[in-house]
C-alpha cells in the first residue's frame, strides 16, 4: 500500500514542493487528492532526500497547503496503447475524451520514450507524393523525415497542413490501410482542433486518425507531455504495428511558450528570450523521434508547424528547430497578400533528404537539376526586383526583364495552386521546364547540357 | 586505498547531488545508482558534491549508492577503434544495439573495443630493450588502411623489457610483454591502453606544418587552405550547408585517419555517414572509407553530459592515432551543441552566467579543445598531426553570439557559410568576404614546390577580382550594370566566371565532388588567361557586348563538367580556344 502524504510545503504557478517525502523518484509521476474529490497528476521534477519538487499538469488552481494529498506511483508517465487507438480522441496527457470508453490497453509505454540508436536506424529514402508543386518539386517530403512549416499568425498553415494530409499517398502500389496520422495538438484554438476534426472527417481518413488534443484553455503543463503521448503512440504504431505514421503537430510555439512558463516558474537561469537552456535539447527529444528501424516496416514522418513570433526567423524557436529537423518550409506574408496559396518562400524552405529521394530511379532523373535551377534563377528574380524598384523596370537589361517574367509566372503558376489540387510530381516538374522556357538557355547554369537537350523547350504562351 | 562512496541527495535533470562525501575526487569517474550510470564528478563545493551523469537519470531515487573509481573519466584506445561507432563515453553503438535493440536503454555496459578479436601482431621490441613512454611495441594491421602500432603508455616514463611473446595472434586483453619499471615493479602490456579524456596526450614537439590538408574542395584549398594540425571554423544558420561541407571533407581529405564526432546533431545524418562511408571508397587507398574513420555519435536526444564528454572523447582517439605517426583530422559537428551542453549543466549547477547564459569559463574550454589540433613530433620518433574542424552553429545565424565570437579567437580558418549564398544553392557556401585563412603564408613555399610556382600569386589575383566585384556590385544595385564602363563590366563577367566555374562545386558530380590540387591550379590558371586577353580586347575598345556574344565565358564556367579529373592535358585546349576567341573578335571587328 503506497504512503499518502498530506499537505503541501509550497505552491508555486505550476509547481508544488512537498516536504518529508521518502523514497521519490526522479521523473516519477505522483496522484494528487485534491479537497477530497478531485484528482490531479503530476511529476517530480527534481527529487532531494527530504523534499520533491513536482509539477502539476492540470494546473495548482484549488490547491492549498492543507487540502491536498500526495501518493507515488512509482511509474514514469506512461500511456496505454493497443491497435484500437486509431480512430480515438485523447486529451493532452492521453486520456479518452470521445466517450468511447478506456483502452484495452496490450502495453504501456513511457511518454519520453528512447533514443534510436544510429546503428538500427535506416536512413530515409522514399519520398512522400503531397501533390503540392512547391513541396513535391522543390522541398521533397521524405517517409521517416522531420520537416517543420515555419508560418506565422494569420497564415494559411493548417489549410496547407490539411492538404497534405489528405493528399499525402505512400506512392502507386502502396497499402494504403497502412497508412496513419497521429495530430498533437499544443495550446491551439479550438475551432483550429475542429478544422482538423473535420478535414479527417471528410476526407475518410479519421478511422486511421489518433488524435491529442490539449487546447488553448487547457493547462500549460499538460501541454509538455501531450507531443511525448503523441509520438509515443506513432512510434507503437510504426514500429510494432509496422505502419507509416504521419505526425502532425501544431503548434510547437505554444509548447515552447509552456517549458519557459515552467522554467521560470523553477527559477531556472534563462538563456534567451527567457527560454531556458535546455530548449534546444527538449525540442530534439520530440524530433529526433522521426525515423525509420532499419529491416523493418514501418516509419514516423513528422511535420510539426511552429508560428514565428513576429514572423522573425532567427527568434529562438525556429532557430533551434531548424538545427535539428531535417529542413522546413516557410510561409511567407507578402506571397500570402499577393493571394498565392500556399504562400511557400521558396529560397528559405529546404528539404535536407531531399538528394538521396529524388531522381532517377525515385522521381525522375532531371528532379535535382530543375530543383536547382529553379532556387537559383528565382534568387536572381529578387535581385531583378530590387533593381527594379530604384532604376524602374523600363531601365532594366533585357535579361533582367526576362527575369521579373519569369518570377511572375513561376508564382502564379509553380508555387501557386488550388487547395485542392494534386499534382503528380511529374506533372510539377513538366511545369518547372516550362517555366525555365521563359529564360535564355544560357541563363541555366546550374543543369547538364544533356539534360538541357533532352527537357528544354523555349516559353510558348498558351 | 578504498574508493570514495556516498549516496544521492538530490537529483536534478543529469547533474546529481551529493553531501558529506568529501573523499572524491574532481573530474573522477562514479558509478551511480543502482543501474551503476556511468558519471564524473564536475564540483565539490562545501559539503555538497556535484556529479554529471551520462545517461537519463528517471527514476533515479535519493539514497541510491554513488561509488567512485578512483580515475579520472578514460577511454580504451587500441585496434578496433576504426571501421566502428561510438556514443559520446566510447561505447560501441553496435554492440548496445546487440543488447538492447533499436532502442538505447540505459545502464548498458560494453567494452569500448572487441575483447575477442585475434590480431595478428608483430613484435617491435626485444628482451632487454630499454624502452620509453609512447615507444611503438607492437603493430598489427586494423584496418585495409590502417596499420595499428601500439605503444606504451606515455605514464610510464621508461621500462626494461623482461620478456615478449613471439609474433602471432593475440587479443587486446593478452598480454605481449612484461616491462620493468626503474623502481623495480613489473607491469604487463597489451594491445591497448587506457587515457584520460581531459589530459592531451604529449608529445615531443610542437611543429609548425608547411603541408596543407588537402580537402579536393576548390574554395577550401585553394582560396582559404588550411595546414596539417591546423584549426578551422565553418560557422553557418541551419540549411547553409555545415554537415555537407564536413561530409566532403571526411571523405576527400588526404588525412590517413578520420574521427567524426556528431555531437548533439540529427540520428539520421549518423546513420548517412554510416551507410555511405561504408560503402564509398576512399580515393587515397581505394578501400573503403569506414577502414580510416572512426564515428562518435550523441545524436540531439541522447544525453546532454556524454554530449559534453564526445568532444573530449574524439580528440583523444584522434591524438592516439596521431601518435602513431598518423595526420588525422577531426570532424566536431557540433561545437555550438558542446558548449550548449556546458551551458545546460552550468545553468543546473546555478553558476554565475556570463554572455548568453553560457559560462565564463565557455572561451577556456574551447581554447583548450582546439589547442590539442596541432603537427606534432610525438615521442614514438614519428611526425604526426590531429587537425581539427569545427562546426558552429551560431543561434540565428549571427556571428556575434559568443561561441562563435570566442571559436574566431582560437582557429586560424574561418569558413563563413551564408544564407545568402545557400538560398541561391551556390554552395558550398563559403562567404569569401567573410572567410580567411591565416595558413596561406605558412603554405607558399609547399604550393610552389608541389603544385606550380605561380599558384599563389594567381590566388592573390583570384581573390582581389572577387573584392573588385564586391565593390562594384554597391554600385549596380542602386544603378544597374549597364552605367559601369567596359572594363569594370568584364571585372564583373569574370567575378561570375569564378563563382560559377570555380568556387561554387557540385557534392553530386562525380568529377567535381573531389577536385585534384593540379585541375584547380589549371581552373584558376585559365580563368585569368580568359580575363588577360579579355581585358586587352577591352583596352582596344572592344565592347563587352560582343565579348559575352562568344559564348566564351559559358565554355569556361562548364570545364569543372568537362574536363576529367584524369584528362589535364585539355586545359591546353582552353587556351587555344581563349587565344581563338581573341582572335575572332580583332577580325570580326576590325
Amino acid at each position: 500500500m503506497a504512503i499518502e502524504y498530506l499537505g503541501l510545503k509550497e505552491v508555486n504557478g505550476p509547481l508544488v514542493v512537498l516536504e518529508g517525502v521518502q523514497n521519490a523518484a526522479f521523473d516519477e509521476i505522483v496522484e494528487f487528492t485534491v479537497g477530497g474529490d478531485e484528482k490531479k497528476l503530476g511529476r517530480i521534477i527534481e527529487a532531494y532526500e527530504d523534499k520533491a519538487v513536482i509539477q502539476v499538469f492540470e494546473g495548482t488552481e484549488g490547491m492549498s497547503l492543507v487540502n491536498t494529498s500526495t501518493r507515488l506511483t512509482g511509474r514514469p508517465m506512461e500511456i496505454p496503447l493497443s491497435g484500437e487507438i486509431l480512430g480515438r480522441t485523447f486529451d493532452g496527457i492521453g486520456r479518452p475524451i470521445d466517450g468511447l470508453g478506456p483502452i484495452v490497453a496490450k502495453v504501456r509505454r513511457d511518454v519520453n520514450g528512447l533514443p534510436l540508436n544510429p546503428c538500427r536506424r535506416e536512413y530515409p529514402r522514399n519520398y512522400i507524393n503531397t501533390g503540392i508543386s512547391a513541396i513535391d518539386g522543390l522541398t521533397t517530403l521524405i517517409r521517416g523525415q522531420k520537416l517543420p512549416i515555419f508560418s506565422g499568425n494569420g497564415l494559411p498553415h493548417d489549410q496547407l497542413a490539411a492538404q497534405i494530409v489528405r493528399q499525402a499517398n505512400l506512392g502507386a502500389g502502396a497499402d494504403q490501410s497502412r497508412f496513419g496520422i497521429v495530430f498533437a495538438a499544443m495550446g491551439v484554438q479550438h475551432d483550429v482542433a475542429d478544422f482538423f476534426r473535420r478535414t479527417f472527417e471528410e476526407s475518410g481518413v479519421s478511422d486511421h486518425v489518433t488524435m491529442f488534443l490539449n487546447l488553448a484553455n487547457d493547462p500549460v503543463v499538460e501541454r509538455l507531455i501531450t507531443p511525448r503521448a503523441a509520438l509515443t503512440a506513432a512510434e507503437y504504431l510504426a514500429f510494432e504495428k509496422h505502419m507509416h505514421i504521419l505526425v502532425v503537430m501544431t503548434d510547437i510555439t505554444s509548447y515552447c511558450e509552456a517549458m519557459r512558463e515552467v522554467s521560470s516558474s523553477k527559477g531556472e537561469i534563462p538563456s534567451r528570450k527567457g527560454y531556458p537552456g535546455y530548449l534546444y535539447s527538449d525540442l530534439a527529444s520530440l524530433y529526433e523521434r522521426a525515423g525509420i528501424v532499419a529491416g523493418q516496416e514501418g516509419s514516423v514522418t513528422q511535420i510539426p508547424i511552429l508560428t514565428m513570433p513576429n514572423d522573425d526567423i532567427t527568434h529562438p524557436i525556429p532557430d533551434l528547430t531548424g538545427y535539428i529537423t531535417e529542413g522546413q518550409i516557410v510561409l511567407d506574408r507578402s506571397l500570402d497578400g499577393a493571394g498565392i496559396y500556399p504562400p511557400i518562400s521558396i529560397l528559405p524552405s529546404l528539404s535536407r533528404l531531399m538528394k538521396d529521394g529524388i531522381g532517377e530511379g525515385y522521381t525522375r532523373e532531371d528532379h535535382q537539376s530543375v530543383a536547382n535551377q529553379l532556387f537559383s534563377s528565382y534568387a536572381k528574380v529578387n535581385d531583378a526586383r530590387s533593381l527594379a524598384s530604384v532604376i524602374g523596370e523600363d531601365e532594366l537589361s533585357d535579361t533582367d526583364k526576362k527575369y521579373l517574367e519569369f518570377g511572375r509566372h513561376f508564382e502564379d503558376e509553380f508555387i501557386g495552386q488550388g487547395m485542392e489540387e494534386n499534382r503528380t510530381v511529374i506533372e510539377t516538374l513538366d511545369l518547372g521546364w516550362k517555366l525555365l522556357g521563359i529564360l535564355p538557355r544560357t541563363e541555366l547554369d546550374r543543369i547538364d547540357g544533356k539534360i538541357l537537350d533532352k527537357y528544354y523547350r523555349p516559353y510558348e504562351e498558351d | 586505498m578504498s574508493n570514495a562512496s556516498g549516496t544521492i541527495f538530490g537529483i536534478n535533470g543529469p547533474v546529481v547531488y551529493l553531501k558529506n562525501a568529501p573523499d572524491f575526487q574532481m573530474g573522477e569517474m562514479v558509478y551511480v545508482g543502482k543501474e551503476r550510470l556511468v558519471g564524473e564528478v564536475i564540483s565539490l563545493k562545501g559539503d555538497t558534491t556535484s556529479i554529471q551523469v551520462y545517461e537519463e537519470t528517471s527514476g533515479m531515487k535519493p539514497g541510491e549508492p554513488v561509488v567512485g573509481t578512483g580515475s579520472a573519466i578514460s577511454v580504451t584506445l587500441g585496434p578496433g577503434i576504426l571501421n566502428n561507432i561510438y556514443d559520446g563515453i566510447e561505447r560501441p553503438l553496435e554492440k548496445i544495439a546487440e543488447t538492447s535493440g533499436k532502442f538505447i536503454t540505459r545502464g548498458i555496459v560494453a567494452p569500448a573495443l572487441d575483447e575477442d578479436k585475434l590480431w595478428d601482431v608483430t613484435m617491435k621490441v626485444q628482451e632487454g630493450d630499454v624502452i620509453h613512454g609512447g615507444q611503438i611495441i607492437a603493430e598489427c594491421p586494423e584496418t585495409a588502411s590502417i596499420v595499428h602500432r601500439s605503444m606504451m603508455t606515455p605514464l610510464i616514463p621508461t621500462a626494461t623489457v623482461k620478456s615478449v611473446q613471439p609474433d602471432g595472434k593475440y587479443t587486446v586483453k593478452d598480454t605481449l610483454m612484461t616491462v620493468e619499471l626503474p623502481d623495480g615493479t613489473t607491469k604487463d602490456l597489451t594491445l591497448a591502453q587506457k587515457w584520460p579524456i581531459r589530459t592531451p596526450r604529449p608529445a615531443v614537439q610542437r611543429m609548425a606544418s608547411a603541408e596543407p590538408l588537402v580537402t579536393g574542395q576548390r574554395v577550401l584549398d585553394t582560396v582559404f587552405p588550411i595546414a596539417r594540425g591546423g584549426t578551422a571554423a565553418i560557422p553557418g544558420g541551419f540549411g547553409t550547408g555545415k554537415t555537407m561541407t564536413q561530409h566532403s571533407i571526411a571523405k576527400f581529405s588526404n588525412a590517413n585517419v578520420i574521427i567524426y564526432i556528431g555531437c548533439g546533431e540529427r540520428g539520421n545524418e549518423m546513420t548517412e555517414v554510416l551507410e555511405d562511408f561504408s560503402k564509398l571508397e576512399d580515393p587515397q587507398t581505394g578501400n573503403k572509407l569506414m577502414a580510416r574513420t572512426a564515428l562518435i555519435a550523441n545524436t540531439s536526444n541522447m544525453p546532454v553530459a556524454a554530449r559534453e564528454a564526445s568532444i573530449y572523447t574524439g580528440v583523444t582517439l584522434a591524438e592516439y592515432y596521431r601518435d602513431m605517426g598518423y595526420d588525422v583530422a577531426i570532424m566536431a559537428d557540433s561545437t555550438s551543441r558542446w558548449a550548449e551542453a556546458l551551458r545546460e549543466l552550468s545553468g543546473r549547477m546555478e553558476e554565475m552566467p556570463a554572455e548568453e547564459g553560457f559560462p565564463a569559463y565557455l572561451a577556456s574550454r574551447l581554447s583548450a579543445f582546439y589547442e590539442r589540433a596541432g603537427q606534432m613530433r610525438v615521442l614514438s620518433g614519428n611526425v604526426g598531426s590531429v587537425s581539427i574542424i569545427g562546426a558552429v552553429s551560431p543561434q540565428g545565424g549571427d556571428f556575434s553570439e559568443p561561441v562563435t565570437m570566442n571559436t574566431k579567437r582560437f582557429v586560424r580558418c574561418f569558413w563563413g557559410l551564408d544564407k545568402a549564398l545557400a538560398y541561391a544553392r551556390h554552395y558550398p557556401a563559403i562567404n569569401w568576404m567573410q572567410s580567411y585563412s591565416e595558413y596561406v603564408g605558412n603554405l607558399a613555399k609547399w604550393y610552389n614546390d608541389n603544385v606550380d610556382p605561380k599558384f599563389v600569386a594567381e590566388r592573390t589575383r583570384l581573390v582581389a577580382i572577387l573584392h573588385a566585384e564586391d565593390k562594384l556590385m554597391e554600385t549596380v544595385k542602386l544603378l544597374g550594370s549597364d552605367v559601369l564602363p567596359d572594363d569594370q563590366k568584364l571585372t564583373l563577367e569574370i567575378a561570375r566566371v569564378i563563382r560559377l566555374g570555380f568556387l561554387q562545386q557540385n557534392a553530386f558530380h562525380p568529377d567535381d565532388q573531389n577536385v585534384p590540387l593540379k585541375k584547380q591550379f589549371f581552373m584558376m590558371d585559365t580563368i585569368l588567361y580568359l580575363y588577360d586577353k579579355a581585358r586587352k580586347l577591352v583596352a582596344m575598345g572592344h565592347p563587352m557586348a560582343v565579348l559575352k556574344s562568344e559564348n566564351v565565358f559559358e565554355k569556361v564556367i562548364a570545364m569543372k563538367y568537362d574536363v576529367p579529373n584524369d584528362k589535364l592535358e585539355m586545359f591546353d585546349d582552353y587556351k587555344k580556344m581563349i587565344d581563338d576567341f581573341y582572335d575572332h573578335v580583332i577580325e570580326k571587328n576590325a
